[in-house]
């Protein structure tokens, strides 16, 4: 048994362990991201389309899957915070001395800030639980709505009362435009760091990569955009 | 033949104590000087002048040694592509252009003095695993063992390598990477390395850690400042190669690692 938890933490000592750790939750997220798009937009569908979607995850497995599903995902970000800060203080203690002048010639300004995009999403997914789950500073706890003759949680006007106010809104958008700059980076990388990009394969996947990245903030903005800005449901 | 007034910005450092940038006029360089020889007048008016010349490395001056270092401009071994230092010639410079030159910065490549850096780490992390393990007596019959050209291709583009860590210096995170990959992946392609090939990749990889090398951090930097051209695709093998082998240690019988017994 210790021989293999020895091999286990020398793989998370070592640099690629750690980056293969970080894209494996990375494409656990991507997963989630999507998902989490596809069914926030089921708001466009109308108001019971998404409080039916929001009364299935509450109730699925008798309400254990949301647990289950939010332990995946908690796991999966402490991870992946956890490993890249430890990474890029490494990288960071590699070069002391800063050069006079130095050039990048092919790297994306994205790929620059990924420490500094994730610790925004970071912050905005605090700032979302306490927002839409835990709905602390706010009533939205207390909006039902009756689905099949049935008292459930009325996902819909809270959706449309979170994006009437534009501080929220304003907020939600440029996380998702630093959500959009990470994965651009991030949706290839991974490929890269689990060994799968060839030379054929690399362009695909980093055109791929911009499209979801891009995928992801039109889907996520034009809910937020369509309620604060254009009145949507309201 | 036409000549170039240059203003550089040169990098002075002993070993262990802070360093500076010192203007230098460099004027009437001859255009078809390389960028060692325009170094080699300047040092030599230096010293007729009674001052210290400005250390820096080179050896072949013909681009396979990987002697040469020198961050230029802020890229390693300057603008042209797929060149070293040494082959770099001072028509692609302007005059009246400032040129910057500092040595290749990394925690793991201390600088000796100047532009001079010790790259020792290279060696330490190949002798980790850089290597194939031959026995002594008659050598084996030249084609007993076929390998297909692709393969013989790919290991010799890997091969070409000439070590000299501009892919450190370029690299926003000082990341040998594409050293290490180049080295552990043209033995790990073949069928003479594919015996030693886990504790090759544990070993090299535990190596290139604990020299103070930085994370890849797949910016490619390394692969555009490459003299040899180095893919990162090699990256990519040694990311697999080093996934497969540590899940084998993981869970088969532990391999003894190369230079990693501590």
């Amino acid at each position: 048994m210790s021989a293999v938890f020895d091999s286990l933490s020398r793989f998370y000592a070592s640099s690629i362990g750690k980056k293969i750790l970080v894209a494996l939750t990375g494409l656990v997220l991507i997963g989630f991201v999507l998902g989490h798009m596809i069914g926030n937009l089921l708001i466009f569908v109308g108001k019971d389309a998404i409080n039916e979607y929001g009364h299935m995850l509450q109730t699925m497995l008798h309400g254990g899957g949301v647990w289950i599903a939010r332990i995946g995902l908690l796991t999966a970000v402490v991870i992946h915070i956890v490993a890249t800060i430890s990474l890029t203080k490494a990288n960071r203690d590699a070069r002391q001395d800063k050069y006079g002048m130095q050039k990048a010639q092919v790297s994306s300004k994205s790929s620059h800030i990924m420490i500094w995009s994730g610790l925004t999403i970071l912050a905005f997914i605090v700032y979302h639980l306490l927002h839409f789950t835990v709905r602390a500073g706010n009533d939205y706890a207390t909006y039902k709505t009756t689905l099949h003759g049935e008292t459930v949680h009325d996902v819909y006007r809270m959706v449309i009362a979170g994006f009437s106010w534009a501080p929220a809104s304003i907020f939600y958008l440029i996380a998702m435009g630093l959500l959009c700059s990470h994965l651009s980076h991030g949706f290839s990388s991974l490929f890269q760091t689990l060994g799968i990009s060839t030379d054929k394969t690399e362009p695909l996947f980093k055109k791929a990569g911009y499209a979801f990245a891009g995928l992801i903030f039109a889907g996520n903005a034009a809910i937020v955009l369509a309620i604060w800005l254009f009145g949507y449901g309201r | 033949m036409s000549q170039l007034n240059l203003h550089l910005k040169v990098w002075r450092q002993n070993a262990g104590q802070p360093g500076h940038f010192q203007d230098i006029e460099a004027p009437e360089i001859p255009d078809h000087a390389s960028f060692l020889e325009m170094m080699d007048i300047v040092n030599e008016r230096l010293i007729a002048k009674g001052e210290e010349p400005v250390a820096f490395d080179h050896d072949c001056r013909e681009g396979i040694c990987g002697m040469c270092s020198m961050q230029i401009n802020g890229v390693p071994h300057g603008p042209e592509k797929a060149t070293t230092t040494c082959q770099l010639h001072m028509r692609k410079f302007r005059t009246g252009d400032t040129i910057w030159i500092e040595p290749f910065r990394a925690k793991a490549f201390p600088v000796i003095k100047d532009l001079v850096v010790d790259r020792g780490a290279f060696d330490r992390i190949q002798q980790a695993g850089g290597f194939v393990s031959v026995r002594t007596g008659a050598p084996q019959d030249a084609n007993a063992l076929p390998i297909g050209k692709e393969i013989a291709d790919a290991a010799m583009d890997a091969a070409e390598c000439i070590g000299c860590g501009a892919c450190v210096a370029a690299c926003k995170n000082a990341s040998a990477m594409l050293f290490v990959s180049a080295k552990a992946g043209q033995l790990n392609l073949l069928p003479q390395g594919k015996p030693e090939k886990d504790r090759r990749t544990l070993g090299m990889v535990r190596q290139m850690d604990k020299e103070g090398f930085g994370n890849c951090t797949n910016q490619y930097e390394c692969e555009a400042a490459c003299p040899k051209e180095i893919s990162v695709r090699w990256i990519t093998k040694l990311n697999r190669d080093y996934a497969v082998a540590a899940i084998k240690d993981a869970l088969g019988n532990s391999p003894k690692v190369a230079g990693g017994g501590d």
